[in-house]
């Protein structure tokens, strides 16, 4: 009987190698193999590299019944993620809801209508414990006693405290302005905080810069190609959660780019291991339209984007130079899927639309990823008859700031029943 | 007489460099830095830009913290006062 510390361990265990099915760290422009090492670009290139893994091996091996009798934990998809050892984060991070929306459903005229709800994730109720538990793992197999990043808000959350419960050291650099909910959040964790004055694309600047320096796990630089690869459990979780079929559309926020192409990825390798049917799932990019260099690039059908100074509340998803956003728009075209962007106001609109319909208190991102969906489903673009699923990526109670001023101020009566009658019946 | 400046190079590109941190050349404008460099260090070069003469995506360059593409691009002009810095496009979040 496992125990809430115990190692997950799934029934294709016993046919993985000590390196897993992982092959190796591979150009994604270059096609040049390198070891599975802490590596951050590509020599040849300067482009990114990404695991590669073995799927003839896996085939028969990592099937829906191996994955359903795995941890109740991303770490159920273990088979796909490149680690060598036995988790060492994130025991109780991922498999978090996906919530049949039909109250929404309704409201939008939608048959078929999915919320995969990562502001329910644990233990940072964001999205960014998925690719954090693989990279603190990561760290743990290199050797590395610190671990860092740089971050608009939840990724710092969520790499400080991870860091804490593995017993690492943590640094994290952050935009100077962030959320007063966000910066109390991963501080209580006891990392290093570092705020930079400027916006996101500056500290990520200088966080390569620091990664040159310094001999730390920056999650997002020299363990980027590990981390990213977390965020396919997302889509995995997707998939299984609806009965082991992908949704026909799906919706996602674009920061940095880094969700998309592997919920994309997520797909296809369950697809070429024979686990879900390929429907020909369409991937559609959600931005604020003060900060939304892919969606203009989708608009003027242009191959690279132009960066942008961001302007928006949804500042979680503020990045204007989007490393990833090249591969953004590679998937969402290969896809047939498209983008949306939103403005402020409807940002917020669409944030107490998911909580007055489903309960759900989401961050402005999500609102943003929300509110592109409605957008797209009122033009046409996503037929209202198939199957969506919109991809809620972080939790409102950090970014209570956004809410400022849409609410009365609730009236304060005597502890009196009459009081309380005159309120209610007027 | 145009002034000699001291770009950064990150990590990854230093071998290509023998191994400096910062290389020091003569030029007007990004471009001039950039195509000296090239002609100076041909390997860094067939890196940096692609067959079409266009800057490498995966690349960029900052000149006093700033994205040259929030600037002049190439023909964003620098003297021996500014800061000018390669760096790769890294993700985050």
């Amino acid at each position: 009987m496992p125990t809430a510390t115990s190692q997950p361990e799934s029934p294709a265990a016993a046919d993985r190698s000590a390196q897993g099915y992982v092959k190796s760290l591979r150009g994604k422009e270059s096609g040049i193999d390198y070891p599975i090492e802490p590596r951050t670009i590509c020599d040849t290139d300067f482009g990114p590299v990404e695991v590669t893994y073995d799927y003839a091996a896996m085939k028969g091996k990592v099937t829906r019944a191996s994955i359903e009798a795995g941890p109740r934990s991303l770490w159920r998809y273990r088979d796909l993620l490149p680690i060598s050892g036995e988790p060492r984060a994130g025991l109780r991070s991922g498999f978090t809801p996906l919530v049949r929306a039909d109250r929404l459903a309704q409201h939008l005229g939608c048959k078929e209508l999915y919320i995969k709800d990562d502001s329910a994730n644990y233990p940072s109720f964001s999205y960014k414990d998925r690719v954090v538990s693989v990279a603190v793992t990561k760290a743990f197999e290199f050797g590395f006693d610190c671990v860092g990043c740089a971050s608009t808000g939840n990724l710092a959350h969520s790499v400080a405290a991870h860091a804490a419960a593995a017993g690492m050291e943590a640094v994290v650099m952050v935009p100077h302005d962030l959320e007063a909910g966000k910066m109390a959040a991963m501080r209580v964790f006891g990392p290093r905080v570092v705020r930079i004055e400027g916006n996101y694309d500056d500290v990520n600047r200088l966080c390569s810069q620091i990664a040159d320096k310094y001999n730390w796990a920056i999650v997002n630089v020299n363990l980027r190609p590990f981390y990213t690869e977390g965020a396919k459990t997302h889509g995995f979780e997707i998939a299984e959660q609806m009965g082991w079929r992908l949704p026909q559309h799906t919706v996602s926020p674009v920061a940095g780019g880094t969700i998309l192409p592997k919920i994309y990825k997520a797909y296809k390798e369950f697809i070429e291991l024979g686990l879900v049917e390929d429907n020909g799932a369409k991937m559609y990019g959600a931005q604020a339209q003060g900060c939304n260099p892919i969606v203009t690039a989708l608009e003027e059908d242009a191959e690279l984007f132009r960066p942008q100074k961001p302007d928006t509340i949804a500042k979680s998803i503020a990045i204007g130079n989007p490393a990833d956003g090249y591969y953004v728009l590679k998937d969402i075209r290969e896809s047939g899927g498209g983008g949306a962007s939103a403005t402020d106001d409807e940002i917020v609109a669409a944030m107490k639309l998911l909580a007055e319909t489903e309960g759900i208190f989401t961050e402005p991102a999500g609102g943003t990823t929300l509110a592109c969906a409605i957008k797209l489903i009122e033009n046409g673009t996503i037929p209202k008859d198939e199957s969506i699923c919109v991809c809620i990526t972080g939790n409102g109670l950090k970014t209570i700031e956004a809410l400022d001023g849409q609410f009365d101020e609730a009236a304060a009566i005597p502890a009196k029943m009459k009081d309380f009658s005159a309120l209610i019946d007027g | 007489m145009p002034d000699t400046i001291n770009v950064e190079i990150p990590a990854a590109l230093r071998p290509q460099v023998n191994d400096q941190e910062a290389v020091a050349v003569e030029g007007a404008t990004v471009g001039d830095l950039l195509n000296t460099m090239k002609a100076d260090y041909p390997e860094f070069g067939a890196k940096l830009f692609n067959d079409a003469g266009e800057l490498n995506r995966f690349v960029n360059i900052y000149v006093n913290d700033e994205d040259i593409r929030f600037l002049d691009n190439l023909d964003t002009a620098v003297t021996s006062a500014d800061q000018v810095a390669v760096v790769p496009a890294i993700a985050g979040g």
